[in-house]
């Protein structure tokens, strides 16, 4: 009985010191001089630009991976073809790769002396490389959670619909996609938290122009290393908000036990 | 994805220095140096206290538990620059504890467990629930102790997903960037890692010297992706077995 407190004890006392008690400290230091202040912070121009720049990023990059995630995992699960082992590895590296490392690959592609450097529009510094970069780093959570549903189900019932004459849209619209819904939808969940939330990569290829190329978490650095720290913490909490109503999305949509 | 990471590799040899100077280049050893035993520490920290959150979600009942479950994912949904930022109020100067670990070696660490706390505990939770009590309580009716029987019969069952875990959360370590770059400081030599090294590199017109040190850290990453999936299909051939 003592160990089982004393092991429920050293849990919840690690996850409070390292979890709940820095994020309650921002929510304190956000709204130290007032709510008002706070909402002032949060709705200068800078800012507001700011969040419309990350909404527009989300906006490209989220629906670009559902599409892709869902026709990579079909294309690894169904189908066989050489290389299959290494696009399964390289679906997985932006999990374990430097964001930094990501963003200076762009850079080097598209920057000053890149292979694709002569595009007749701005690509670094700008919102293509900015949007690229998301999609990069945010890329694999569809697959990952896609792939599992659908060595699951099986083939089965895709069989049963082209014997029936179904189309392979058809069978996939009305046979496959049911199926996997709540794993895209998990999948989605996962991909817009991160697509709103990177930093490091979209750091390098944006060139961190304020009031043009500024995310909401380059604003919060900037803001953070000019002093403004209520700006700063007030739109990490902005941030933080997203992060709780992303968990509860995520303990909607996750897949139960047994299903 | 494979072209922009090829211009990576191919930069890394284009420099006025060769590649290997750039990588043995005193900041850039002490950087990478910093990055792997912080990472290093990071892991086995997780691996000790991720398996045991994971058994008291498992294993424990108490009120509010399934609030406890979803917070876990809190850090994977946080920007990082967030986790930094939060964790700089807290432990930082001002901090409400008088504890400021803030610019040293020790605010890498902490930040690093903040970023890398769900892995083990999401890889070992899912073995955890399906594994059968019997085996523990025939080795409890056999007269083994509690620690016994964790030693002998339920560790040797989770040890693969530990370790996937903590290969997860040590490839995670790292690249680490948003999270690091507030509250340590930066302090060449002292509590500069990998990553912001490379940010200097690229922020002070080197992109050579940055792709040298991003391919030392790209093999890594592959090397420990690798790894996981080696470690996964040996669990499931195991799985076979059984």
């Amino acid at each position: 009985m003592l160990r089982r407190y004393g092991l429920r004890f050293t849990a919840l006392g690690y996850l409070t010191l390292l979890l709940v008690l820095p994020v309650a400290m921002v929510f304190r230091r956000a709204f130290e001089d007032g709510v008002g202040a706070a909402w002032d912070a949060v709705t200068t121009p800078e800012a507001k630009h700011a969040f419309l720049i990350t909404i527009v990023i989300a906006l490209i990059a989220v629906p670009a991976n559902t599409i892709f995630g869902i026709a990579c995992a079909i294309a690894i699960v169904r189908h066989r073809f050489p290389g299959k082992g290494i696009v399964n590895a390289i679906v997985d590296l932006p999990l374990a790769l430097s964001p930094v490392v990501v963003g200076l690959a762009f850079l080097l592609l598209f920057g000053t002396g890149g292979w694709f450097a002569d595009l007749p529009f701005d690509v670094i510094f700008a919102l293509p490389a900015m949007v690229l970069a998301t999609i990069f780093v945010s890329l694999p959570f569809v697959v990952r959670e896609v792939v599992p549903v659908l060595r699951e189900i099986g083939t089965e019932q895709e069989q049963a619909a082209s014997t029936l004459g179904a189309s392979s849209w058809q069978t996939f619209r009305r046979v496959t996609l049911p199926a996997i819904r709540w794993a895209v939808a998990y999948g989605v969940v996962l991909t817009t938290a991160r697509a709103l939330g990177e930093f490091g990569a979209v750091s390098v290829v944006s060139g961190r122009i304020v009031g043009k190329t500024d995310t909401l978490t380059l604003h919060v650095e900037e803001r953070f290393q000019s002093f403004d720290y209520v700006g700063a913490y007030a739109a990490s909490v902005v941030l933080a908000l997203l992060a709780i109503a992303t968990l509860v999305a995520m303990s909607v949509f996750k897949p139960k036990e047994g299903r | 994805m494979l072209v922009p990471l090829a211009a990576v590799v191919w930069k890394s040899t284009q420099g006025e220095q060769s590649f290997w100077d750039a990588v043995t280049e005193p900041q850039a050893v002490s950087a990478l140096k910093l990055t792997f035993f912080a990472s290093v520490a990071v892991a086995l920290v997780n691996a000790v206290m991720g398996t045991l959150i994971a058994w008291v979600l498992v294993r424990d009942r108490f009120r509010g538990q399934s609030f406890v479950n979803a917070l876990i994912d809190l850090p994977f949904a946080l920007p990082t620059i967030v986790a930094g930022l939060t964790l700089l109020a807290l432990y930082g100067p001002n901090g409400p504890f008088g504890v400021d670990v803030a610019f040293s070696r020790a605010a890498i660490v902490l930040a690093l467990l903040f970023v890398t706390l769900p892995f083990v505990i999401r890889t070992v939770q899912p073995v955890l629930l399906e594994l059968d009590r019997e085996m523990e309580e025939a080795a409890a009716s056999l007269g083994a102790g509690a620690i016994q029987i964790f030693r002998r019969v339920v560790f040797p069952n989770l040890f693969p997903a530990v370790l996937s875990g903590v290969a997860l959360a040590f490839a995670r370590a790292i690249g680490e960037f948003g999270s690091v770059v507030l509250i340590s400081g930066n302090l060449p030599f002292k509590t500069e890692v990998a990553s912001v090294y490379i940010f200097g590199r690229i922020e002070s017109g080197d992109p050579a010297g940055a792709a040298a040190v991003s391919v030392v850290l790209l093999a890594v990453s592959f090397a420990t992706l690798l790894a996981i999936g080696g470690l996964r299909r040996r669990v499931t051939r195991h799985d076979r077995a059984a």
